[in-house]
């Protein structure tokens, strides 16, 4: 009897750290929702070339404006009708995916480098470094972003590699906060003071203490920066001062279908509603990974 | 109080000054602003009567020390395209971009306080997730596609509002709504997370246990308190407003300033821009100095920090 007792008392497990992540993340339905969007807009873009039905730039002035299938007179041919240039409307938005994507991970990844490095070394030296970066951030976070980006964009040219070095260069204030506050907290913990005791140097602890438990916040930020990236450059091609033509910004297609929108809304619904379902999945998974990753009984 | 004043006030002059510099810095990026004041077939010679006109042949340094003496008296210097003073021009569209901000503003604390008050006393029910939904399509839509989505229902189908220019009343109202639906999510989640966290708090337990009204308990007691971090978030936000309704003005034709600077980059009028860029920023600046001592008087613990 009492083996046996302790033999059913061995067989409870209980589930390894993988297992409670795996579980949470599969039953996070916002997470869920946001990755499937999100794997399949992303699968879009790389495959671009492979499932577009005709070449985006191709233009055909004798197909101009073809209305999209669910239309009586629309074709098969243009599943998503074509623009007034004739070009085929989905093909554009296949390779619209790659150039909001593109532009919304580089500029994440230059904002991030300024903004974790900015955040890391306020939260952790604090007093007057911390003084410093807080002045630089107010200061970032008085200029218009809007503002700022289309007057520089439009003295030096837009193009992609400008986008792209402008945005990052003006949106990293949330990294900076987020990572100066969290590394606040981690300063007076003991495994860093432990480091500390055996001599590690400030960079070994940045590197190995301090930046692997921000981690979590870190991936939540950087989510919800790429849709910040995306949006700005989509309202930047809209008002003619982004993306430049006749590449197929998401943006850019809404400011050119704007003449013809009166008599056929397909032309800036479409783009528009693909851009709002790429920004909401991608702010889907970036609340999801923070209410997953936070710690028991907090979401 | 009074130190943690000057504290704040000395930031504020210190950020003003800065970003003024960066400014000033940023729209010289494009090369010679002489070439682009001068227009495009200009002669050399032409180019250099430009540039002795406007001081560009001093150094920059000095061109700064200049500018900025003259715009804190308010002189902006003169639009090339207007050729008149920029602060002219700016005065007279400053109010129309103030009353847009305004109703925006109003638009989105009539729709985003209810809200998450409602989700907070019923968290996890249908008014919950109806108001998290809001949130989530507020954040997601970018709001020149919202604006033309509104322009083509109201405007257009429906025809029930007018959908371009700023005459009456009217014309404001599809703007608002599409500049003010843009700042919902983040007020209707401070207003949600802040109503929860006060009433889980003692003193609305002893407060329902005295037997006051649910309704006196909700709004004297819990609003109150919860209400103090939006009221500091909105003046960010209304900072915020008048930097992005640079693209709702745009897209409604409204004649404001954001308009104004939209016009003014698309034609290079440098003075414009610079004094614009300028405004919005110390607008953010004042905003934020002022919330932060609201802050501060309203809850004590701040001002020692």
């Amino acid at each position: 009897m009492v083996e046996k007792a302790i033999g059913e008392i061995k067989e409870i497990e209980f589930p390894s750290p993988g297992q409670i992540l795996r579980q949470r993340t599969v039953s996070h339905k916002g997470f869920m929702i946001g990755a499937i969007v999100l794997i399949l807009i992303f699968t879009m873009a790389l495959l671009a070339p492979v499932i577009s039905p005709h070449d985006p730039y191709h233009q055909d002035l004798s197909k101009r404006m073809i209305n999209p299938i669910w239309h009586a007179d629309g074709t098969w041919k243009h599943p998503l009708g074509t623009d007034n240039l004739g070009r085929d409307y989905l093909s554009r938005l296949i390779y619209g995916a790659r150039i909001s994507l593109f532009i919304g991970v580089s500029a994440m990844v230059i904002s991030g480098i300024i903004g974790i490095f900015l955040g890391v070394i306020a939260g952790y030296f604090g007093g007057r470094v911390d003084m410093f970066v807080s002045f630089v951030i107010t200061t970032r976070l008085s200029m218009p972003v809007v503002l700022v980006a289309l007057a520089v964009v439009a003295l030096i040219g837009g193009s992609l590699n400008v986008i792209i070095w402008v945005l990052g260069l003006l949106i990293w204030d949330r990294f900076a906060v987020v990572m100066r506050s969290s590394t606040q907290q981690l300063r007076s913990i003991d495994y860093v003071y432990a480091a500390k005791a055996i001599g590690c140097s400030t960079t070994r602890i940045l590197l190995t203490e301090v930046m692997p438990n921000i981690l979590n916040n870190l991936i939540v930020v950087a989510t919800l920066e790429i849709a910040h990236a995306i949006l700005l450059e989509a309202a930047l091609s809209f008002l003619g001062m982004g993306v430049q033509p006749p590449l197929p910004s998401w943006g850019l297609m809404i400011s050119e279908g704007r003449e013809f929108m009166l008599f056929s809304p397909w032309i800036i619904t479409i783009p528009g509603v693909v851009l709002s379902l790429l920004i909401l999945s991608i702010n889907l998974m970036g609340d999801g990974i923070r209410d997953i990753t936070a710690p028991e009984g907090r979401s | 109080m009074f130190y943690y004043t000057l504290k704040r006030l000395s930031l504020a002059i210190l950020v003003a000054i800065t970003v003024s510099l960066l400014t000033f810095m940023l729209l010289r990026l494009s090369g010679d602003p002489a070439i682009a004041l001068a227009g495009e077939n200009a002669t050399p010679e032409e180019i250099e009567v430009v540039r002795h006109q406007y001081g560009l042949d001093r150094h920059i340094i000095i061109q700064y020390a200049n500018w900025a003496r003259k715009a804190l008296r308010g002189d902006f210097g003169v639009s090339p395209y207007f050729n008149q003073p920029v602060e002219n021009i700016i005065g007279g569209r400053l109010g129309i971009t103030m009353t847009l901000g305004g109703c925006a503003l109003v638009f989105a604390i009539c729709l985003a306080v209810p809200m998450g008050v409602l989700a907070a006393i019923r968290p996890n029910t249908w008014i919950d997730r109806v108001a998290l939904t809001i949130s989530v399509i507020g954040q997601a839509m970018p709001s020149f596609f919202f604006g033309l989505i509104l322009i083509i229902v109201f405007g257009v189908i429906l025809r029930w509002l007018p959908i371009s220019g700023s005459s009456t009343w009217r014309h404001f109202i599809l703007p608002a709504i599409a500049l003010g639906y843009y700042a919902t999510p983040a007020i209707m989640r401070l207003t949600r997370s802040g109503m929860l966290e006060v009433l889980a708090s003692d003193y609305i337990r002893t407060a329902r246990a005295k037997g006051l009204k649910h309704g006196v308990v909700l709004f004297k007691h819990a609003l109150r308190n919860a209400i103090i971090p939006v009221v500091s978030l909105l003046a960010v936000q209304f900072g915020f407003m008048l930097g992005g309704s640079l693209v709702i003005e745009t897209i409604f034709a409204i004649n404001g300033v954001g308009f104004l600077g939209y016009e003014s980059i698309s034609r290079t009028d440098l003075p414009m821009v610079q004094a614009i860029v300028l405004l919005v920023s110390m607008f953010y600046v004042v905003l934020t100095f002022f919330s932060d001592l609201l802050n501060a008087f309203l809850d004590p613990r701040i001002r020692v920090a």
